[in-house]
């Protein structure tokens, strides 16, 4: 399905007064959530940068129905949701739109046990790479060797991997989007809204302020983190695992951009030696070689 | 017109209020076990499996997550219970605080438990009376036949007021404990209970814009939302007294509002409590009684909305006598709070019954003719 920017729907549901950073990545996720369920979704917001920059309250800039909910309790409360409106005949998505560390740390037991429950939500992760709401805090989705308040000298550990630990709770829909590829993600939110069931996207969106960089910026960054290999586009539907351009171009190595175009973009990275930056991309081709084989692996048992 | 039944039977407390809950027709019922909790879930999974009750029964991984459920089922228009004790209760504190503030018409049993360590499944109130300042409303119910009739009461209460209500039943002592009890006619309780109005108090549709619980422009709207919900605890009251009349009326069983008055009139003692030990209580105030002593009860069914005029009305005795099964260091629960009231040289405040030691009627007695006979001024911590 090819989608063409121009013929999106025009309606706005993101409205000037909302109070994002300048160049917020996550804010540009959301505009395309928009045009793809508009008038059909209520969005359950937990702590995070999203719970603040709708604008002040009674005002919203943010044209969809929202409910703000405690950290840890998204997941459940979008579940209550989509339960009573099952219960009382309403047509509609119950829709989460949460951060990293809402997701990924604090929440996971929800998200996993609404995974598991495979209840009626679309559940979207905007990934920031830090808990950048209080000011850039390391969450388990910051990537190895970046820069926090928290990780002065670097991130230690590895990035959870949190769509292929949804995709193993036997889940109808799990993908990956990227805030500079507004057709997939598009695509990609229209494609779960068919599904009955626990579909799970996890959406790629840069933050100025957090990885240091220029806000006129963040879509180059987004999209050098595809180019590179950093950030892989694919797509879990119905037991079929399969890459998502321009991802699938990139299975062959040789395709892909240095890393160092990715990092030097951005200052969480400037303190990296060679040596590390080198085994980076050592673990980039680790994880491609994993999604590869278990790519096939899927293909074989149809 | 065909006659309507009452049906006599024999159930736990726990199936009471299962019982209860089916025939309020909820919509939503989450689910988590926790002793001594687990078998009105489990119960109410068994209605649903067997097509007796049309609802959606979602298992959770937490209680934390039980409260999530009801919550976001809720602030979407539907009737929603759950249940827990405890643990479990604490581990819902933040839902509970935002629960009470989103004015989200909840019902909750929570079938009263002590806490650890060392682990410990009996009864104590510590559990249910740490959530009174959180904005639910608080009631406890006293014998079987009352959790059931709390429960039923409690949906029309959470959505006339607007507050979550929390229903207590002494765990065991009520929860596990079979009584002889009148289930009402479902027509009766629909009658009582109508259907929930899914549009109030706001109404979250897809494709109706509107922003909850986002930053305010401005804090004294948030302190005006939080005056708001004072506010619906003073009208609760009123909710709560036309209600029992009401309910009264349709099922021969009013029990006095707020409070429960026993033996009050000429009294120059009260003794003030709440739960399943006041029938003990009431045991040892008839065997006062016969020895002389001009002694009654006043037993507690809401502490929030706390009953301040009712028990301002105990002014003129001699001594107040008020029992908790809690204890905090700063002492008795209820006995400070009658305290605020009655001023604390009015008081004498016993804590007893903790961990789930077992009080008897006979111990209350002597604790009664402790208190009033040597005018016992300080905390008494009675094992």
């Amino acid at each position: 399905m090819s989608i063409r920017i121009d013929l999106l729907p025009k309606k706005k549901y993101i409205l000037p007064g909302n109070s994002a950073c300048a160049g917020c990545g996550m804010m540009i996720g959301w505009k395309i959530l928009g045009m793809a369920l508009g008038e059909d979704a209520v969005i359950s917001i937990p702590a995070s940068c999203a719970a603040v920059v709708q604008g002040l309250g009674p005002k919203s800039g943010i044209n969809m129905p929202i409910l703000n909910v405690p950290f840890a309790s998204a997941a459940s409360v979008a579940t209550g949701i989509s339960e009573a409106f099952k219960q009382l005949g309403v047509k509609g998505h119950s829709v989460v739109w949460a951060g990293d560390g809402g997701t990924a740390d604090i929440g996971f037991a929800a998200v996993s046990a609404a995974a598991e429950r495979n209840s009626d939500v679309l559940y979207i992760m905007y990934d920031n790479e830090a808990y950048m709401n209080t000011g850039i805090q390391r969450s388990s989705e910051t990537p190895k060797g970046a820069w926090t308040t928290t990780t002065p000298t670097g991130k230690k550990e590895s990035k959870k991997d949190i769509a292929l630990i949804l995709l193993a709770h036997d889940v109808p829909y799990v993908a990956t989007a990227n805030i500079a590829y507004p057709q997939d993600f598009y695509r990609k939110i229209k494609r779960a809204s068919e599904i009955r069931g626990f579909k799970f996207i996890h959406l790629f969106a840069p933050c100025p302020p957090g990885w240091l960089f220029d806000p006129s910026l963040t879509v180059e960054v987004a999209r050098k983190a595809v180019e590179t290999g950093a950030f892989i586009l694919w797509e879990y539907d119905h037991g079929e695992f399969k890459f998502n351009p321009p991802s699938s171009a990139l299975v062959d190595k040789s395709r892909r951009k240095p890393l160092i175009e990715y990092l030097k973009l951005q200052g969480r990275y400037a303190h990296l030696t060679e040596e590390q930056i080198k085994q980076m991309e050592e673990e980039i081709d680790r994880k491609w070689q994993f999604l590869l084989r278990f790519a096939q692996a899927t293909r074989r048992t149809q | 017109m065909r006659a309507l039944t009452t049906t006599k039977t024999a159930l736990t407390g726990n199936y009471a209020v299962a019982h209860a809950v089916k025939m309020a027709r909820p919509h939503v019922i989450s689910a988590y076990p926790i002793t001594p909790q687990t078998t009105i879930v489990e119960k109410l999974s068994e209605f649903i499996a067997k097509g007796e009750l049309k609802a959606s029964f979602i298992n959770v991984e937490s209680e934390f997550s039980a409260l999530a459920v009801v919550y976001g089922a809720a602030m979407a228009g539907a009737r929603a219970f759950t249940a827990t004790s405890s643990h479990g209760l604490f581990y819902m504190y933040e839902m509970l605080w935002w629960a009470a503030a989103s004015r989200a018409p909840i019902v909750m049993a929570v079938v009263t438990r002590t806490l650890g360590p060392p682990w410990n499944i009996h009864d104590e109130h510590n559990d249910i009376l740490a959530i009174r300042d959180s904005g639910w409303a608080v009631a406890m119910a006293s014998t079987v036949q009352e959790a059931f009739d709390l429960t039923v009461q409690a949906f029309r209460l959470a959505e006339s007021a607007y507050v979550p209500v929390a229903v207590g039943l002494d765990g065991f002592v009520l929860s596990h404990t079979v009584e002889t009890i009148e289930l009402p006619p479902q027509e009766v309780v629909d009658k009582f209970l109508p259907p929930r109005n899914p549009d109030l108090p706001l109404r979250l549709r897809p494709g109706e814009p509107i922003t909850m619980g986002n930053i305010p422009s401005d804090d004294r709207i948030h302190a005006e939302h939080l005056k708001n919900i004072y506010r619906a605890h003073q009208e609760a009251k009123r909710a709560i007294y036309s209600m029992d009349v009401e309910y009264g009326k349709l099922t021969g069983r009013e029990y006095g509002g707020m409070v429960e008055k026993y033996e009050l009139d000429g009294a120059k003692f009260a003794v003030v409590c709440m739960g399943a030990w006041c029938g003990d209580a009431k045991e040892a105030v008839r065997a006062l009684r016969r020895e002389g002593v001009p002694i009654g009860l006043m037993r507690l069914r809401f502490v929030r909305p706390f009953p301040d005029e009712e028990v301002e009305a105990l002014a003129g005795l001699d001594r107040v006598v008020v029992f908790d099964r809690d204890i905090t260091p700063a002492g008795g629960i209820l006995g400070r709070e009658v305290a605020s009231v009655l001023g604390r040289d009015k008081v004498t405040n016993v804590l007893a019954g903790l961990a789930g030691v077992d009080f008897k009627a006979e111990d209350f007695r002597k604790a009664i003719k402790h208190a009033i006979e040597r005018e016992y001024r300080d905390w008494i911590v009675a094992l």
